[in-house]
């Protein structure tokens, strides 16, 4: 097995024990990326120099005998909308095409404070705006599945960096399946933990009620310790949460008998791909066997979810990108004849298509006279939607659904149809708006070879639950080989 | 029509900084001036990815506003992007209340000509203040964001303003307010203190209103009752002449005295406002509220209507002193002391407004000791030092805060009551002093001045005046 192969805590072992340096392994995961890049186009900057210099700087702490965290000296990489002081943070777009950002997101201190190294920064699609990662204005990353079709998106790069074994794990945001559903694409680990555990200090917002870092990891161990190292109290982000934190290593192993399970009969039917159903069921008689009680229900307000979703999360975009001129930084148009040609020239050139259609369907739904019946009424199906999940979690533990209706689909296919791009997200992004933690954990492949993933959603901080099920689940699947791509 | 047949009616928006330590959002301080560009940080001028962090202090001080203009208080209240692009404004979104602002309902009483009213408050509500927009000759446009973040209320008023008078009252009041509740410096040159003013006229007994103007960030009084008086003739005039008033926000031109339209209602914003999705709600309980309350001083008007009654000074002078917190608190911790407070009315308004004025002291900010002066007042009324030798303790109490009596006894300026001492002294004058002496005696007499004048002269001012004269008299009284 190559270096690059390793899981997270593998390496974070080697590292410990003093049998790898930080900088052997981040030299492997380098070369690898040199290697396997330009099929995969999965990053939008290498930071090759800064990985190596952070790399010797563990080990030089490690040869002095200093206590480090368990996660020091493992390279990982991150998407591109997290401030990164001193690097490149594009967040996919051509208007930030020149932003280096004079300040660290706290996710990035955080990694820093544990040791760690960052290997550069992931494509995604064009803030965070797309399932495929298609709306990049840099590249189109590939699945490594099949260099053919997508990877998901918008964290497409983080997920088929990972899946490409190109960073020991990555982290990405998720605002309505972000994580979840490139997870299911690239058949790795993808979380989104509760809205507000992870600090958004740094995130280059995209709809601020909805917008949740999460890590992307090849298994349930180093997504518990990635969680360990993310979440956390951050008083710089008013929306973070100020509890205790637990230690999700702790979850890992413990016993899943009696757990109760939903499935909701709604995301079984009508415009779901019959291998993706197949493979929940089979989930089903798996997590049945380890001694959970799986029951099927009904979610009646699934349908109205997605149409909330894109009223609130357009709107909050609208808002959002609305600094994003050509006043201060990033791209400015070369000709304009005066301020305001300068802000429409600038944002015309600047924007890609989705980015622009979201502006203005939200500007829209914001506008004086429809505020009510879009904006209002959306956020009144979130309140309902949050009271139908909470009914829900009264009777059982977790909720089990598909993560995506469909797998990757072909790089292309769906572009110029984006309500038929919107619905891959339908049965993510309820869990957006309710604010939940949820996780997609590959259960299998279709007939093209292209990875499954199942949803394991779980009430709001109960992460816990969600990653010891999911643990027991992974120790007791059987995936029907997938091939990766001969990179 | 006359222009005296129609009706002004105005509703105000004043804007005031408040004085926080910080900026509303971020650690940055919130201080006037400063080289540009060297009060912020990546949260006030809206980097990618910053989030706001709402400044408890900023809600205080908002509540302080509130409770002490007697506006009822949301108990659960909110903040609200207000969208639109400009420069100075970083985000493209200035961070204010919308549907919930954290006051509501309150009043202010005004007087004009002796006549009281009171004019209602709509609302007080919290936000941003913006950067300033500097315009460089060959340079272009460029921007200071200090400002960028710098607490602000936005104290909107009801339509109750029928004239110039009205207006300047309230705002005077308001400042005087707002002072004394120790939220904002108002210093309307800084631009801490900004004024809106929206005008429509209607012909008097009209119930229906006309269309406004809005005449925007005017920081200074004198210029806001000029744009006043100019705005209403111009509406008048239009209206006589068949034409119809525009809905439109202009500016008031100080160097030509008119006001000039900027935009017209047509290209006014769409603000979308929306609840702010990075801030939690305001929640203000009972027990702040309370504290809040008791921490208030005592509002200019109550002291007012107790320096009358009690300490039994005139109205114009009770007025000049409620002015200012730091006067009235001087006025009643001297008065304390000295035995009549009408002579320390008298010497604050006098002496110390004028000492004031040189030294371009901190509004109302008194560098003596409040005891200082009822001592001084005392020395005067115990007949110790009189008046005139009283001002020369006064300039050398302000310039060493020494004690007035500590002064006296150094420079030897005690006034001279000794009898026998004053009685020989007015022998020896009268005896010398032959000419006003006879004009005296031949019923002149404003001559007993001059003998007065040898006697101060002899004294160095230091003789009791009263008992000179009375003396002088006597020796007179008995020549005759």
């Amino acid at each position: 097995m190559a270096l690059y192969q390793l899981k997270a805590h593998v390496i974070s072992a080697l590292i410990q024990n003093k049998e790898m340096t930080s900088e052997e392994i981040t030299k492997a995961f380098l070369d690898r990326i040199e290697a396997v890049e330009p099929k995969i186009d999965a990053f939008i900057t290498i930071s090759s120099e800064e990985a190596l210099k952070q790399a010797r700087a563990v080990d030089v702490k490690i040869a002095r005998g200093e206590k480090l965290s368990s996660l020091a000296g493992v390279p990982i990489a991150i998407k591109d909308n997290m401030c990164t002081k001193g690097i490149l943070t594009t967040c996919g777009s051509k208007i930030l095409n020149n932003f280096i950002p004079p300040y660290n997101a706290t996710v990035v201190n955080k990694i820093h404070a544990a040791d760690m190294v960052i290997l550069g920064k992931l494509n995604m699609d064009e803030f965070a705006m797309g399932s495929s990662t298609e709306n990049s204005y840099y590249k189109v990353t590939k699945n490594p599945w099949n260099l053919k079709r997508v990877p998901g998106g918008s964290s497409g790069g983080s997920a088929a960096a990972v899946a490409a074994d190109m960073a020991a794990f990555t982290l990405g945001s998720d605002t309505g399946g972000s994580i979840r559903q490139p997870a299911h694409y690239c058949g790795v680990v993808g979380m989104k933990p509760t809205y507000g555990t992870v600090s958004r200090y740094g995130l280059v917002a995209f709809a601020s009620s909805l917008d949740q870092i999460g890590p992307l990891t090849k298994d349930v161990k180093d997504m518990a310790l990635a969680m360990n190292l993310i979440m956390g109290h951050d008083p710089m982000d008013s929306s973070s949460a100020p509890i205790d934190y637990p230690d999700f290593s702790k979850s890992i192993g413990e016993d899943v008998r009696g757990m109760r399970v939903a499935l909701p009969k709604e995301f079984l039917g009508e415009g779901i791909q019959k291998e993706v159903k197949e493979s929940v069921l089979s989930a089903v008689r798996v997590l049945e066997g380890l001694g959970m009680v799986v029951e099927e229900v009904s979610m009646a307000l699934t349908d109205i979810a997605l149409p909330a979703y894109y009223l609130i999360s357009s709107a909050e975009a609208s808002s959002n990108l609305a600094r994003f001129d050509g006043v201060k930084y990033g791209y400015r148009a070369k000709e304009y004849d005066d301020l305001i040609d300068l802000y429409q020239q600038t944002r015309d050139e600047g924007f890609g298509d989705e980015v622009k259609r979201r502006i203005m369907l939200g500007t829209y739904a914001l506008s004086s006279g429809y505020y009510d019946a879009y904006y209002k009424k959306a956020q009144r199906v979130r309140t309902l939607l949050k009271q139908e999940f909470s009914k829900l979690f009264e009777s059982y533990d977790l909720v089990l659904t598909p993560t995506g209706p469909t797998t990757a689909f072909e790089i292309g296919a769906k572009v110029d149809n984006p309500i038929e791009m919107y619905l891959n997200d339908i049965i993510t992004v309820p869990v957006n708006i309710a604010g939940l933690p949820a996780l997609s954990i590959n259960s299998g492949f279709d007939q093209n070879k292209m990875p499954i993933g199942i949803q394991l959603i779980g009430d709001t901080l109960k992460e816990h639950t969600i990653l010891k099920a999911a643990y027991a689940y992974e120790q007791a699947r059987e995936l029907p080989g997938g091939v990766l791509v001969e990179l | 029509m006359s222009y005296n047949d129609y009706e002004i009616v105005m509703g105000l928006e004043v804007h005031s900084e408040l004085k926080t330590k910080t900026k509303i959002f971020c650690g940055c301080p919130n201080e006037f001036g400063g080289e540009t560009n060297t009060h912020c940080c990546p949260i006030c001028t809206g980097m990618p990815g910053t989030l706001p962090v709402l400044n408890g202090t900023v809600v205080e001080y908002a509540l302080r506003a509130g409770l002490a203009t007697g506006c009822k208080i949301n108990m659960f209240s909110k903040q609200d992007r207000k969208n639109y692009f400009y420069p100075d404004l970083p985000k493209a979104y200035q961070i204010s209340q919308f549907d919930l602002p954290l006051c509501y309902a309150g009043e202010v009483a005004i007087e004009v000509d002796g006549k009281p009213s009171l004019i209602g408050l709509t609302r007080i509500h919290i936000e941003e203040d913006a950067g300033k927009l500097l315009h460089e000759a060959g340079e272009g446009s460029l921007i200071d964001y200090n400002r960028c973040g710098v607490p602000l209320i936005e104290i909107v008023s009801e339509p109750d303003f029928r004239s110039a008078g009205e207006v300047r009252a309230y705002l005077e009041k308001l400042r005087s307010i707002l002072l004394y509740a120790e939220v904002s410096d108002c210093k309307m040159n800084e631009g801490s203190f900004r004024c809106d003013v929206n005008l429509s006229i209607r012909p008097k007994g009209q119930k229906e209103l006309g269309t406004r103007t809005e005449m925007k960030n005017m920081n200074s009084i004198n210029f806001i009752v000029k744009a006043i008086d100019y705005e209403a003739k111009r509406q008048a005039q239009i209206i006589d002449g068949g034409g119809v008033i525009i809905q439109e926000t202009r500016r008031w031109d100080e160097g030509k005295g008119i006001t000039v339209a900027m935009r017209s209602k047509s290209d006014a914003h769409d603000y979308r406002y929306f609840p702010e999705p990075d801030l939690m709600p305001i929640i203000t309980t009972e027990e702040t509220m309370e504290k809040i309350k008791a921490s208030l001083p005592v509002m200019p008007d109550i002291r007012k209507a107790l320096y009358l009654k009690e300490y039994g000074i005139t109205e114009y002078d009770a007025d000049l002193i409620v002015a200012s917190r730091h006067v009235a608190d001087f006025f009643e911790v001297a008065s304390k002391t000295a035995k009549n407070s009408k002579t320390v009315a008298n010497w604050i308004i006098t002496e110390i407004f004028s000492r004031l004025n040189e030294d371009e002291k901190e509004e109302g900010k008194i560098p003596l000791k409040p005891e200082s002066l009822g001592e001084l007042v005392n020395l005067i009324e115990d007949g110790v030092i009189n008046s005139s030798t009283a001002k020369e303790v006064f300039a050398d109490m302000w310039d060493t805060r020494k004690a007035p009596a500590l002064i006296v006894e150094e420079k030897g300026l005690k006034q001279i009551s000794n009898d026998d001492e004053l009685k020989s002294m007015a022998q020896e004058v009268i005896n010398e002093n032959t000419k006003p002496v006879a004009d005296f005696l031949s019923g002149i007499e404003a001559a007993i001045q001059s003998l007065m004048g040898q006697m101060m002269k002899r004294t160095k001012g230091k003789a009791n005046p009263g008992m000179v004269i009375s003396l002088l008299k006597e020796i007179l009284g008995g020549m005759k």
